[in-house]
Order: structure tokens, then sequence, then C-alpha cells
């Protein structure tokens, strides 16, 4: 089930009307930043703002494959603290045995979730809010509640610091891989294709025979595989394991996927676009901080939560015209 | 259907029945356990301190009930308390209120209040006018209520010493505290207003099935954004007692994940997240049941930790159940 006209500019166009918002929103930001501030353009903030924002990314596209099954998955903060934690802990011995086992434990978490909505039939909202908080317990005990350092002597923590090719930090070297493996999975594989035929229409998926069951598991173990890969950056970036961390991340990481224009209710959406959900609400953060450098005014860091808040109101006050006018596409 | 022999549909019936009851069994097996293991369980402490930190989430989940009967979900419940705990303060420890400290006090708990039912309303506006789904149009206030209250309060830890104002939280009736009376008083409010009213009548029909609510004519987004209205005001007022009991006001942890203890609670009382049950008192029992668990486990020198995953296992069993009911 290839798709040819996947990268096809128009056709993304007219298949996400509900994207373009985000896009143009991210380029006027991007202006407005360019031309008011000096530094704004510079590679230590291009690459300090893509370094901090890879976990945000990490889990928003994850989110991104739940959301368009139609489900939801508040688990990630917690997960991402506990695979920090998994992550701080096999940190001796090296990257190459820490990363890949801490993400397994986050794909560990999405298993079980899937298992609980696909057999059990517990509503994803509760099943992950479940997860939410049993896996901050878990957490908190395998951590004693306390920052579990990583091992400095180990090659762990190069994955924050050292760059590869001596231009972009590994972190987002990894983050660029999954946002595009992610991508090509949904919109050129079956089970892809299968993820948002379960969000079109689940009960017209389950006649066309097409395997709901193992899509909606596959997009639960995603989004639990970049939770496990958003702790593993969590760790390196802060040079510990963070069992406190992650409140509010599944909801930040919804609003990215929503900025990106992807229906709630699934069937419509894209990867792309709600990476670029995910920079924007990031970049709010960014630009304030280079206008508190002008001090010309002064923003405490509270105002960046109500002006995201606001940013989210726009893009949905936004999304409910395009979706009324098109019809056709707005089955939600 | 006539060969069946007269034992088998009384055992369906009492298997039905503790389904039905799974909320008091298990509240009566908590109690049991308590009464023989937990040292000094039954003592009026215990019960003071368990009423006084279960009232705020039943007050919560009653509110969150009827936002869940009509199919929807308010998330913004914990930020809207950090925005009512956050105006209250600013209130009566201004010039205002200070000079005037009657007014000031009357003020301080009306605009809280009024604040909240504007969160409600703009919540519900955009749920039933918008038909945006619940749980995103929440989260714009998730996001930007608790951010609004921190920019009030510039972030700082309000105290005060006002035993006016802190009776909210501290006073006694009859040796019970206050804001126990106060969620019993709301829960018969609303259960009136569930049982006996129109707006009742159409809340449950909405949750059932909104488009023959709509067909038949019902005011369906009127009721919902009352639905709404209700959860937030219910929402300002826990934030108020929560400032009360402390005499203090902490914008960034008033109120912080309650949503989720509201809406386990709400669960847990045998609310259905598909909407059209209302179960008010169930909603008390679901926060007593929740707390109670808290206490058992700290009581007895489980870590909170533990707590937490206790509590995740008790709602994803509370839903279990549930769903093996309705199929």
């Amino acid at each position: 089930m290839l798709d040819q006209n996947a990268f096809d500019l128009r056709k993304y166009i007219s298949r996400n009307p509900q994207s373009v918002a985000v896009w143009i929103a991210l380029i006027v930001l991007i202006a407005f930043g360019l031309m008011r501030y000096d530094n704004f353009g510079s590679a230590y903030n291009i690459t300090s703002f893509l370094n901090y924002n890879a976990m945000f990314i990490a889990i928003s596209v994850g989110m991104c494959f739940v959301i368009l099954t139609g489900g939801i998955d508040l688990s990630v903060g917690s997960v991402a603290a506990f695979t920090s934690v998994v992550a701080a802990y096999l940190s001796p011995y090296g990257i190459e045995v820490a990363m890949p086992l801490a993400i397994l434990s986050g794909v560990a978490f999405g298993i079980f979730n899937a298992i609980c909505i696909v057999y059990l039939r517990i509503p994803p909202f509760i099943t992950t809010l479940a997860t939410m908080l049993g896996a901050k317990g878990g957490s908190l005990v395998i951590s004693g509640a306390q920052t579990i350092s990583v091992d400095w002597g180990s090659n762990f923590t190069k994955l924050g610091m050292e760059k590869a090719f001596d231009v972009v930090p590994w972190t987002i070297v990894l983050v660029a891989i999954l946002v595009v493996a992610l991508w090509v999975v949904l919109e050129m594989t079956s089970i892809g294709r299968t993820i948002l035929a379960v969000g079109g229409g689940e009960d017209a998926s389950v006649m066309m025979g097409l395997k709901v069951n193992r899509a909606k598991i596959f997009a639960y173990s995603v989004s639990g595989g970049c939770a496990g890969l958003a702790g593993v950056f969590l760790a390196s970036g802060f040079g510990a394991g963070q069992p406190l961390e992650g409140v509010g991340w599944e909801l930040s990481a919804i609003a990215s996927v929503v900025v990106g224009g992807t229906l709630l209710t699934g069937g419509l959406g894209s990867i792309p676009a709600t990476v670029a959900g995910a920079l924007l609400l990031g970049l709010v953060f960014n630009i304030l901080n280079f206008e508190n450098g002008k001090g010309w005014i002064s923003f405490s860091a509270y105002w960046q939560m109500v002006i995201r808040g606001a940013f989210l109101f726009a893009v949905i006050l936004f999304q409910t015209r395009v979706m009324n006018r098109n019809s056709v596409v707005g089955h939600g | 259907m006539t060969s069946l022999t007269s034992e088998e549909p009384m055992r369906t019936d009492f298997t039905n029945r503790l389904k039905q009851h799974g909320g008091l069994v298990a509240l009566a097996v908590i109690l049991i356990f308590n009464i023989l293991v937990t040292p000094n369980f039954l003592q009026a402490q215990t019960l003071a301190v368990n009423i006084s930190q279960v009232a705020t989430i039943a007050i919560v989940a009653m509110g969150m009930t009827l936002v869940i009967a009509t199919g929807g979900i308010d998330l913004s419940v914990g930020a809207v308390m950090a925005l009512s705990g956050a105006l209250a303060p600013l209130i009566f420890l201004s010039e205002f209120g200070t000079a005037y400290p009657v007014l000031g006090l009357l003020a301080a708990l009306f605009f809280p209040l009024v604040a909240a039912l504007v969160c409600g309303l703009f919540n519900g506006a955009i749920v039933a006018v918008l038909k945006v789904q619940p749980i995103i149009a929440t989260l714009i206030l998730f996001i930007s209520g608790r951010g609004i209250a921190q920019v009030l309060t510039n972030g700082n830890l309000q105290t005060f010493s006002n035993p006016e104002f802190s009776y909210l939280g501290t006073g006694k009736i009859l040796g019970f505290p206050f804001q126990g009376w106060l969620a019993i008083a709301i829960a018969c409010l609303l259960f009136w207003l569930v049982n006996r009213t129109i707006f009742g009548r159409y809340l449950l029909a909405i949750g059932g099935n909104e488009r023959a609510a709509k067909l038949s004519g019902g005011p369906v987004r009127r009721v919902k954004i009352g639905a709404y209205v209700i959860c937030s005001v219910l929402s300002g007022l826990a934030g108020l007692i929560v400032v009360a009991i402390n005499s203090a006001s902490d914008a960034a942890r008033n109120g912080n994940l309650m949503e989720l203890d509201a809406i386990a609670a709400a669960v847990v009382g045998g609310a259905l997240l598909q909407g059209g049950k209302a179960p008010i008192f169930g909603a008390i029992l679901g926060a007593v049941i929740i707390q109670l668990v808290k206490y058992t486990l700290l009581a007895n020198g489980v870590e909170d930790e533990v707590a937490l995953i206790a509590k995740a296992a008790i709602i994803l069993a509370a839903v279990y159940i549930q769903q093996a009911r309705k199929e």
C-alpha cells in the first residue's frame, strides 16, 4: 500500500486543510523573531531550542499516533519520568544499553495500555489515566523519590552534549530520525494506513477486515516508546533520572497534536504538522525570553502558560471554522 | 425460559446486585480492614481529618459527575481552583478589603466564584456552541487558568491570618468540619436538581442520546453549558476551601492533579464516561473510597508512591466492572 502522493505539497494541503493554520502561525512567529531579535537565528539559539524541545517533539508524535486511532494517551509524562530513571540506572553500561532498554520499558507501558483498551475494553482515557498514576508511583518507588544521577564516566551524557559530525547535537539527530520514520510508517505502510482508517471509522474498518486491534496495539506501543525516548533525553540532558518530572507533559503533547490540526476523533492528521505544533508552542517561550531580554517589558514565565492556552484557543476557533466550511472532512 | 430453575435467576440477581453496589462493598471492606488493623481508626479525630480532606474532592467530583453525565469531561477543575483560590486573598488583603473587613470578606467569597462561573461559561460555550471535544475545550483553561492565577499573584505564596475566611476550611458544626456539611448540602441540592427538575431530565437525556434529546426539542446547549458552569463554580468553591484550610494560597499547588481525583471519584462512584448517568451520592462514595484507601495505606506505613499505584488499580477495576455490567 504505497502512497505515491504522500509528499506532494498540494495533496498534503487538500488532505489536511486544518493543518494550514499551524504552518502559517509557525512561519509568522519565526519571521517575527528573526526581524525583531538579533540572535534569534543564531546557531546557538536554534540548537539549544531544538535540543530542549526534542523530548516534547518525541512525545507529541507518539501521541499523534494514538489520537489518530481515536484514542488518547495520558500516561506519556509519567512514563517519560519512569524511563528517565531507568536510563539513569543503566547509564554505567553506556548509551547503547541504556537507551534501548529505557525505550523498551516505555513500550511495555504502551503494551499494557493497549491490552486494557483492546481486550478489557476499558476506555483509553481511563486506562491511560491509571497508567499515568501507576507509572508515577513506579518511578517514585524504584528511585526512592530521589533524582538518580547518571554515570558521568560513561558515554551516556554525550547524547545531549556531543554533536554528530560536529554540527548537530545527537538529540536532534535522533528525534529527526524518529519523526521521519513515523511519518513514513503512517503514510506508506499498511499498518499506518490502518491506523488512519481505524480513527476514520472503527466499525467500518473491522468490517473491511482490517487488523484493527493490531493497529491500536502498535499505536500505543509507539506512544510508549516515544515517551521512553523522551525519558532518555530528559536523563541525558539534565544529567539525572527525574522521577518527579513529566507532570502536564501529556497535555502539552495533546495541545501540540491539536494545534497541528489532528482531529481528536481520529482519522485525520499529520506527523509534520504535529511537529510544527510542538515547535510553535515551544517558540512562544523562546520568544518571551528574547522579549524580556530587550528589557522593554518584563513578562514573567507564568505568561507563557496563558499565551499557550490562548494559542490553543485561537487554533481551535480557526479549525472549527475550516471544519464547518469543509463539512466533508469534518466528521467530528 | 420456562425450564430455568428458580436458583439461577437468583444467583444472577445476586451478582448483578454485587456489581451495582460494588462501591458500597468496597467501602465496607476498607472500613472493616481499618477497624481491625489500623490503630486509632475509630476516633473522632481520624474521622474529622478524613472528612476535611475528602470534602474538596467530593465537591469537585459532584460537579464532574454532572459534566460526565452529558458525555463530557472537565480537565480545568484544578486550574479553576487555583484561580479562585488566588483571587480570594488578593481581595481581602487589598486596601479595600482591609478598610471594610465585612464587605471585603463577602467580596472575597463572591468574586472568585464569579470568576469560576465565567470559566464554566467559557468551557460550556466552546463545547456546546463551537462543538469542540470536551477534552480539548477544557484543556485551554487547564493550561492557561493556573497561568492566570500565577500572573495575578506573581507566583508568590500568599499567606494570611483571617479567622472568618478560614472558617470555610477549619470551622466545625456539631463536631464535624464545616466543609463536610457543605458537601452534604450541595449533594442534596444536586440530587434534587438531577432527579426532580427538567434540567436534570435533559442532562441525563443528552448523555444518553444527544441527537434524540435535540430532536425532541430539548435545550441541549443551555443544559450542557449549565453542567460546565456548575462544575466550575463548585471547583471555585473547593479552591476557596483549600486556601482556607491552609491559611495560604499557592497558585502553583492549589488543585494540582485535582482533575484526576475528581474523575476517579466520579467513575468509582458509578458515573459512565459515555454519559447518561449522574450518581451524585456515588461521587461522594467514590471520593470517600479514594480518600480512605490513601489514608489506609499511609496509616499503615505504606509509602505515598505505592498509594498512587493502588489508586490506579482501583480506577481500572472500577471501570472494568462497570464495563462488564453494561455488556
